[in-house]
Order: C-alpha cells, then structure tokens, then sequence
C-alpha cells in the first residue's frame, strides 16, 4: 500500500478526533451549565414549589370575596434537631387579593445556641407564582440561645388570578441547622 | 500522539510477538481487545448473577431467611450496577471491537492503544467495586440508580470508591465511544458509502454518540455526589437549598439514552441475523437507519417518564407520556421490517436464529410493558413495583442480553474456525427461554398485585408468584454454565468452519478466514455497492 492513502486517512481521523473532543467538551459544558439552568427554569415556572425565595411587592389584584382559599401550614425539624417548630394556626381561610399572616413558633431545645433555616414547599406547585411572601421567617437564619424561643410570621397575599381549580395550598417548612458562617 | 499510534496491521507483523500475560496486556489488536472485552463480561455476568440468585434465593420464601436486609439491598445495587455497567455495556464494545473493523474492511479501530486503556480501565473499576462490599460499612446500598439523598446523606462510607469506579467505567465508555465514531467514519474501505454500511455498524455509530452525549452527564452526576459528600456542597442537599428531583432529573437524563445504549446494538445485531437465516436481504434498510436514529434523538426528551410520581406539573407529565409512547413507533418500525424480513424466507433454525427470535418476541413483551408504564395514570400504580422489574428486565435480559448471546453464537466460527456445538446450544436456548420467561413473567403479575421493588421479604399474598420466579431464576442462572461450556468446547475444537459459515450470510467479515487471523484487510477488500450493500435497490 502506499503511504499517501494512510496519511489521508491518519489526517481524517486526527480531525474526527478534534470534532469528537469539541463535542465532549459540549457535553460537558452543558452538564455543568444544567445545575443553573434547573434552577432558572424552576423559579420562572415555579415548579419544584419553592418559589422565589426573597420578598415580593404587594400587588393591587383587588379583593375576590367570592372565593375561600384554605391555606395549610405544616412544620417539621431536620432529623436530630432538638428545636421545636410549629405552627401557631395550621390553616387559615383566606380571600385572594387579601394580606395575611401566619406564624410559626421555634424553640432550641437544646443545651447550646444554634443556627436553623427553614425551607419553604408550596403545593400544588403550579400555585408558587400566585403566592406571594411579603416577609418570610424563611429568608433569614434564625439564631436561639439554649431554652430561648421566638414567633416569627410569614406574611402572605395570594394573586386573585389564581387558577379556578385550586382550592387548598399547603405551605410546608422544614427547618435545618445551619452550621456555615 | 506520535503517528505510530495510528500505524496499521502491518507495522506490526515483523516485531517479536509478546507471549503470556504482556501479549494480553500491552495488545492493541482489535480481536484480542475484543476478546477481552467479551471474556471480562461474561465474568461480571456470572459475578452479577450470582448476586442475582441471592435476591432470588432470599425471595423464594416471605420472611427472611438467608441474608440480612443490609447485605439484601448491596445486592439489588450492585447486580444492576455490574449487569449495566460491566455485563451488557462491554459485551456490545467487545462485539463492536471484533465485528466493526471486519465489516467494513478496516485493518484496526483507528486508535489501537486507546482501545487497549480503554478496556483495562475495565478491570480496574470493577475491582474497586466490588471491593468497596468488604469495606467497613459495606457497598452501595441504595439501588443502581443512587438516589440522593440515600447516595449522599444517608450512603456508607464506601460510596467514594463506588464513585470513582463510575468514573473509570465511564471514560472507558467515552473513550471506547470515540474509538469506534473515529473508526467507521473514516476506516471504510472505499466505495462503502455510509448508507452501505451493515446495521451493526450502523447501530453502533448512533450508539457511539449516545455515549458521548451522556456519559459526562452521569460523571457530573457522581462528581456533585462527591462534592455533596465530601465538601459541603448543597447540589441534592434541601438544607442547603439545593433539590434532591435535581438528581433525579439529572440521572434520567443521562439514564434513559443509556438505556438506548444497551438495546440499540442489540437491534443491530438482530439485523444481521434474521436475513441470514431467512436468506432473504434485511426489508427496509433504510428505515432501519432512520428508526434507529429517531429512537436515539427521543430517547433526550423522554427521561422524567421515569419520574412521574415526584410532583411534576400536569403540561410535563403529559409532554413526557405523549414522547414516551412516541417512540414505540420507530421501534414498531424495527419489529414490523424484521418480521416482513422473515416473511416468504427460506428460514432455517440455527441457534443464533433462535436466539434472535426469541429477542424479537420478548423484545416486544417488553416494549408493550412500556407503553403500560408510559401511562401517567397507570404508572401511579406501577411505579416502583415488580411490574417495572418485569418491564425492564424483559428488554434487557430476554432482549438485549439473548442478542449478545445470539450474536457470540452468530460469530464464534469466524472467531475459533469452529461451529459451536449445535445439540449443546439448542439445550442452551431452550432451557434459558423457559427461565427467564418463568423468572419474569410472574413479576408482572406481582407487580400489578402490589409488591414493591427492592424488598427483602413481602406479604404472604405474593409468595406463589416469588416461588415461581426464584426456580425460573435458578433454571436460567444454570443453563448459562452451558454457554461456557458451548464456548470453551468450541475455541478448542468442533465441526470446522468455512470462511461464510452461514449460507444466507452476507458481508465483509465472511471473506477472511475462519479463524480470522490476527492481521485482516491490511489492504482494503472489494465493495461494489450494486452487489454488497445491504440497502443495495
């Protein structure tokens, strides 16, 4: 065989190779990039039903008196946690276009201060771009000293286009510890 | 890269030949790397086998007898991990090695030395984990799909070994991957258009992207696992912020192409057999190759059907239900050709025959539990139970694996010179069609009763059903000490063959020897399309 065919067909594979490797590189930039993008897309779409986690604007949807929207509050700690958490009124009837608060009470059980967060879950997820938290306990970290205990609201206005079919959310948070600075 | 690396077959006839294990170990041949691909999986075949018989021995009774529920779930994990990872994934690249470069007249894979690391990184992931079940704390424990948090928070301490042998038998795939892209896209002996190219080929090329595309996803999959365990990082970790469904989704999206991975070679390999044994040339060339690649470009957008019940939006279930049930009709499409295939041949029924029929017809058992599952609303039910172990293990056991072994039958003579005992491999189809039937169809009925996936012990009502399975089982696990015995007892001696050893057989392969000798088309052989192409008018 001659040597200009082979090296034809060497070069054809060197520049397969460089494709190939571009389009490794590819794949792995879009691994990377999925992490950011699920989390766009979940607070675009609120979907995974934690919403967006920082306060909202009130806004002026006039009030629907027609329409009771049950509004469930469930609480639980971390596994291991020695707080107490729990919600003071577990629901609430309320009218969309309406301001409300709930509150939460948390004690540390314990015998040394600590740091807890709570994360919040709405569902039905479909519900998290109609619900709005005007000030949330859940945007902070929470410090009690050992025996100490503290009330701290989530107030609330849900959007009065929320959809026809939803008649009950359930807000649920569990509180974590937090032992980064 | 010096350009020895791509040097051909004949750069290499005139230096001493390596012997014992350095020959095994430093080889760049495309048939010994082949062969080693093939023996190590037949290997962890029989290592996740055993592993299989001891769920299934444990769950031929309720209650608990023989192993602790611990010990039970390292065994659920670690078979699937071994049979996907180290069983079905390397039989196909062992098949690929010896069989792409034979069909389309190359002298090698284009990049032998790669070939060789990326086999023997093989060895290396597998050991370290299986090793990582006598570690403190014991293997992984969480199903081979390692959902966070049970693969981060709640995971033994081993769970850093088994990620790192993720990553190893991951870069063998990639690196395999590109191998076999490089070496058909420019290998090809001249006048082998891409539309000439034989389905196996074919199948492989797409299955090559598939692996590129996805196989990083599950390294960055494992990669978070690793930053959530070991350095603090939040990605899966609600305490965090981070969403444990960003794992699942994650997964999926690498897990269903990989499960593409592991049948779409399969479909070429039953492509090559049914007209040989019809003789009649393969119906549909052409839509085979679009199927294939229709099934391959679907298999991005279905992943969270496997998700269903984590809480997506009504619009994402029905998107995901409508695209799932959309792919069985590519897959239709291969079922139907094959059959048209067989329609008015001359059809005889040689073991790798048999073997491929029973692939089409079991296959299909499968692809029909799939379109079950594919139902949002049915898949309530089905979820996580023994319906969803019947579906896929049908696919992938009566499917992908009895085409693996239909293809070793198909090509054991050009690989020894010998035909594989016949009588022998009749006993072997027919003892393995009726276990894995006997193991597998009674799960769907389980599973439709209720009983859940990965349990140690179950209700009483299920017992009848788990009996049955466990004996199917055991009949199936044994009849394969058959295929060593066919295998062995043919590499030794037998009834010689011809360079065709099939009448009906078509293709490059069937021109050189049989046995092939280590060194083949060092100059590339004669294609006409008009008369070679498989898609020829």
């Amino acid at each position: 065989m001659s040597s200009l065919p082979l090296n034809r067909q060497q070069q054809g594979i060197r520049r397969t190779l460089w494709w190939l490797l571009l389009m490794l590189a590819g794949s792995v930039a879009f691994t990377v990039a999925l992490v950011p993008l699920y989390d766009v897309f979940c607070e675009l779409t609120g979907i995974n039903g934690k919403g967006v986690n920082s306060a909202r604007v009130l806004q002026s949807t006039g009030i629907d008196q027609q329409r009771n929207i049950e509004v469930q509050m469930i609480t639980r700690t971390a596994a291991g946690m020695d707080w107490h958490f729990s919600a003071t009124l577990s629901h609430k009837a309320v009218h969309p276009g309406e301001i409300h608060q709930m509150w939460v009470r948390m004690q540390n059980l314990g015998n040394t201060t600590g740091r807890a967060r709570a994360v919040p879950s709405l569902s039905p997820a479909e519900a998290s771009n109609y619900f709005l938290k005007l000030e949330c306990f859940c945007f902070d970290d929470q410090q009690l000293a050992a025996g100490e205990s503290l009330e701290v609201p989530v107030v609330f206005q849900i959007r009065s286009d929320l959809p026809e079919d939803l008649h009950r959310l359930t807000l649920a948070y569990t509180l974590y510890p937090q032992t980064g600075p | 890269m010096t350009s020895n690396s791509y040097s051909s077959a004949e750069g290499h006839i005139h230096e001493p030949p390596l012997r014992g294990i350095k020959r095994w170990l430093l080889t760049t041949n495309h048939k010994e790397i082949g062969s080693l691909y093939l023996i190590f999986s037949l290997v962890m075949f029989f290592i996740g086998g055993t592993m299989a018989l001891v769920i299934r021995a444990e769950l031929f009774q309720p209650g608990l007898q023989l192993v602790q529920p611990e010990f039970f779930n390292q065994m659920t994990t670690m078979h699937g991990l071994i049979m996907v990872f180290g069983a079905v994934m390397p039989a196909f690249v062992g098949l690929a090695n010896w069989m792409v470069p034979l069909q389309i007249g190359a002298p090698d894979m284009a990049l032998p030395r790669l070939n060789n690391f990326s086999f023997w990184l093989l060895p290396l992931a597998f050991s370290l984990l299986l090793s990582s079940l006598f570690m403190e704390g014991g293997g992984p424990n969480f199903g081979w799909t390692f959902y966070a948090p049970l693969s981060t928070t709640y995971a033994p301490p081993s769970t850093n070994f088994f990620i790192l042998s993720i990553h190893l038998a991951g870069i063998s795939s990639i690196l395999g991957a590109i191998n076999i892209i490089a070496t058909i896209l420019n290998m090809r002996t001249p006048a082998m258009k891409l539309m000439d190219m034989p389905l196996f080929v074919w199948t492989w090329l797409i299955t090559a992207f598939l692996l590129l595309a996805v196989m990083p996803v599950l390294a960055g999959v494992v990669t978070m696992m690793l930053l959530d365990i070991n350095f603090g990082t939040s990605f899966f970790n609600a305490a965090g912020g981070g969403d444990p469904v960003l794992f699942q989704h994650l997964f999926w999206f690498f897990g269903h192409p990989e499960v593409y991975i592991m049948i779409l070679p399969a479909f070429g390999i039953a492509s090559m057999i049914v007209p040989t044994f019809a003789r009649k040339r393969l119906f549909g060339y052409r839509s085979m190759v679009y199927a294939t690649a229709s099934i391959a470009i679907l298999s991005f957008v279905v992943w969270a059907h496997h998700m269903f019940t984590v809480g997506l939006p009504l619009a994402a279930q029905l998107f995901f239900m409508y695209a799932t049930m959309l792919i069985a009709v590519p897959t239709g499409v291969k079922v139907f050709n094959w059959v048209a295939t067989l329609f008015h041949g001359s059809i005889s029924f040689e073991v790798p025959m048999l073997f491929t029929l029973a692939f089409i017809v079991q296959f299909t058992i499968g692809g029909l539990s799939g379109v079950m599952l594919a139902i949002v609303p049915a898949d309530y039910q089905y979820h996580d139970t023994y319906f969803v172990v019947a579906h896929f293990h049908y696919v992938l056991v009566p499917g992908a694996v009895f085409a693996i072994i239909a293809g070793v039958y198909y090509w054991l003579p050009k690989w020894t010179g010998f035909y594989p005992d016949e009588t022998l491999g009749r006993w072997h189809f027919w003892l393995s069609v009726i276990g894995v039937n006997l193991t597998f169809f009674p799960m769907h009925f389980s599973g439709l009763a209720g009983m859940p996936r990965r349990i140690p012990d179950y209700a009483l009502q299920f017992a009848d059903f788990n009996l049955l399975s466990s004996l199917g089982g055991f009949l199936f696990g044994m009849s394969q000490l058959l295929l060593i015995w066919v295998v062995v007892r043919c590499v030794r001696g037998g009834k010689p063959a011809p360079d065709k050893a099939w009448e009906g057989a078509e293709g490059l392969e069937w021109q050189v020897p049989s046995p092939a000798p280590l060194h083949t088309f060092s100059t590339p052989p004669e294609f006409i399309p008009e008369r070679d192409s498989p898609g020829r008018a």
